[in-house]
């Protein structure tokens, strides 16, 4: 709990550069709102590139709360319980992000509402046959699920918290935690709760990234037209997810002396999760292109060999190079996977993955059917300071988050320590009437 | 019987003169956008005419070819569109309802023909040709797409006469700007469900030919092949 009553001069300093980075990025979103889309890179026939890259990107990113926390929750994986928070942290700023980047980057922000589905005066409901509105009920549906998980737990600790604070903090605490009691009919609906969202958020989390995926295949567009999307992004989200979690938790260890919770067993755990990702990224990415190729349709193969050979080669090859060729020594050599190569490995896999987006979403736009019509892409400094301004967003939420709420689970790792052998048992004594009487619950005196 | 509109353009023809681009713009209220956006790509032309040079010098030949919206009856701009604002009419055409667009681009990404075009800033008429406007046709500002309607207001002008006149409508009667404006006669406009209809007996030709045919989008602009 320390971290939230000390703040050093550190912690300023990151909140000072990332609070610019988001005010830059609100700057040049003003602008784009006054001036219109072309102040962008896009053109004829690239209509799309940074702004969903990007979107992708931080979609992916937000997959990291749901494997950590949810399937290693379900495995009884009790190595997870320090590093549930921060993931599941990542998982709510990631996914509101990339949540607000489709909003903005539409020709009329303004009326976004129109994707709502409402009986409006306009007499129209949106297109639900449409894979963006999809998007829609699908993050929101992923973000409220997000949101709950991340609060659930928290309670026990924001408790703990009103207890032991006073003055504002206090009542701060106090509204929070809900008149949390830590009765055991409270634990008992606490864990079940739990239970249920562990197990729901799972297919909600698959299906978010499938439908993302789904922007590109449902359409014609040439190596967009694949079935292999689905399960592709799925793939690459738990991927750049797991990475994200280990550069968080390589930060978080060093600057708010968490060394004696995040212990080096962690990083090993989740660096073999990240070999194991990669290579799956590497079958899917493997089988794409050579079906691809094998099929020689010509649309398609323009697009392979533009990714390949010829404009966009430095591009992919530095990404399988980050994706694959650097992470897999590291992270299979027992010696090199320490906490260090990790986060090594975890840097080159994001900075790998935004590269995938980036191939996925531009070269296939740059070469559509008609020859004509073929064209390139090049982003202006509109779009590097938006992109800016969402990683300065994430850094920004991060470190105001580890100012009011506690990184590590308290009361989970209480309970791993007080019963090893129960993962999910709080630590009250296990009385078996307990679940059956029926207690009152109090708020808090 | 409703009625179904396509379009036929004879390749033989087409000089690629362009008088239909220009006519369009005319028509559309469609701005230029200066060289500066057209060399970034982002010109608009609701209707061009796309050059494909084959063979080497002395042997060089062009092949002309206008592309516009191609009207599709199983239009893949159509489900894209969160807002529906692409959507097909009863008549076959299928129709750009700028107000409900709010710019996500994605018709635009879907569309295998690379017709539909984006509002990258407002429109700007250089004086005095904001006078020359069609009162007939909106003018769209930033963030909406845009594309060829195959003139709906003249043909939903001709509609009107020819139902105050309690009559139908005549082959040929009206047609849109481009088809007006080809000066050897290339383009050919009317109505498909009407079986003595100029753009039938084409269609039904042998050289008969549609662009991406073999992707199923079943556009309504059939294209005569070159004979030479």
């Amino acid at each position: 709990m320390a971290p939230l009553f000390h703040t050093n001069a550190a912690y300023w300093i990151a909140v000072a550069l990332s609070g610019s980075l988001v005010l830059a990025g609100a700057c040049a979103f003003l602008y784009q709102i006054y001036h219109g889309i072309g102040v962008w890179g896009l053109n004829s026939p690239v209509f799309w590139a940074f702004d969903i890259t990007n979107f992708v990107f931080w979609i992916g990113i937000s997959h990291a709360g749901t494997l950590i926390s949810a399937i290693l929750r379900l495995a009884n994986a009790t190595w997870r319980r320090p590093v549930t928070r921060c993931a599941e942290a990542i998982t709510v700023f990631a996914l509101s992000i990339g949540a607000i980047i489709p909003l903005c980057h539409t020709g009329r922000p303004w009326l976004g509402y129109y994707l709502i589905p409402y009986p409006s005066e306009r007499h129209i409901w949106p297109n639900f046959r449409s894979p963006l509105l999809w998007d829609f009920f699908a993050i929101l549906t992923y973000l409220t699920g997000s949101v709950s998980f991340l609060y659930l737990p928290i309670i026990p600790d924001f408790a703990s918290l009103r207890d032991t604070t006073s003055g504002w903090r206090k009542r701060f605490y106090g509204t929070l935690s809900l008149g949390w009691e830590g009765t055991p009919h409270q634990w008992h609906r606490l864990e079940t709760a739990m239970q249920i969202m562990a197990i729901v958020i799972i297919p909600v989390a698959v299906s978010v990234h499938t439908i993302v995926s789904w922007d590109f295949a449902m359409t014609l567009v040439p190596m967009w037209h694949s079935s292999i999307f689905g399960p592709y992004f799925v793939v690459g989200a738990i991927f750049s997810g797991i990475a994200a979690l280990i550069l968080a938790m390589a930060l978080l260890r060093k600057s708010l002396h968490l060394e004696e919770y995040l212990r080096p067993l962690h990083f090993q755990n989740l660096g073999k999760l990240l070999l194991t990702m990669s290579l799956l990224w590497f079958y899917f990415t493997f089988a794409e292109r050579l079906t691809t190729w094998y099929g020689n349709s010509n649309s398609d193969m323009v697009v392979f060999w533009s990714s390949i050979r010829q404009n966009f080669a430095p591009f992919f090859w530095i990404m399988v190079v980050c994706n694959f060729i650097i992470p897999v020594p590291i992270l299979a050599i027992k010696r090199l996977r320490t906490i260090t190569g990790t986060v090594i490995a975890s840097i080159t896999i994001v900075i790998g993955m935004w590269i995938e987006r980036f191939l996925i979403v531009v070269p296939s736009l740059e070469r559509k059917f008609l020859p004509y019509s073929w064209g390139t892409y090049r982003p202006t400094w509109v779009e590097d300071t938006l992109m800016a301004g969402s990683f300065g967003m994430m850094a920004l939420l991060y470190l105001l988050f580890s100012k009011f709420v506690p990184m590590i689970s308290i009361w989970e790792l209480k309970a791993g320590e007080t019963h090893p052998l129960i993962s999910h048992e709080p630590v009250v004594a296990a009385d078996p009437l307990a679940d059956e009487t029926p207690l009152t619950t109090e708020t808090s005196s | 019987m409703p009625h179904k509109w396509a379009m036929v353009i004879d390749l033989d023809r087409c000089t690629g003169c362009e008088a239909c681009v220009v006519a369009c713009h005319a028509e559309n209220n469609i701005a230029t956008v200066g060289d500066d956006q057209a060399a970034r790509g982002r010109a608009k032309h609701w209707i061009r005419v796309e050059r494909y040079w084959e063979g080497e010098f002395p042997e060089a030949r062009i092949r002309f070819q206008p592309v516009l919206c191609q009207q599709c009856d199983e239009a893949p701009c159509e489900p894209v569109c969160p807002t529906y604002a692409s959507y097909h009419t009863p008549e076959g055409l299928n129709a750009q309802v700028y107000n409900r667009c709010v710019g996500t681009r994605f018709c635009a990404n879907a569309c295998p023909y690379t017709v539909r075009y984006f509002n990258f800033y407002n429109p700007v008429w250089d004086k005095p040709l904001n006078l020359q406007l069609n009162p007939d046709v909106s003018v769209r500002e930033v963030g909406i797409m845009e594309k060829c309607t195959f003139c709906v207001q003249r043909i939903r002008g001709a509609e009107i006469q020819a139902e105050a006149q309690k009559r139908e409508l005549k082959d040929g009667e009206f047609n849109p700007a481009c088809v007006q404006s080809c000066p050897p006669k290339a383009m050919v406009f009317g109505d498909l469900n009407d079986p003595t209809s100029e753009v039938s007996r084409l269609a039904k030709s042998g050289r008969s030919t549609k662009l991406l045919g073999e992707l199923g989008t079943l556009p309504n602009v059939n294209y005569l092949e070159r004979s030479s």
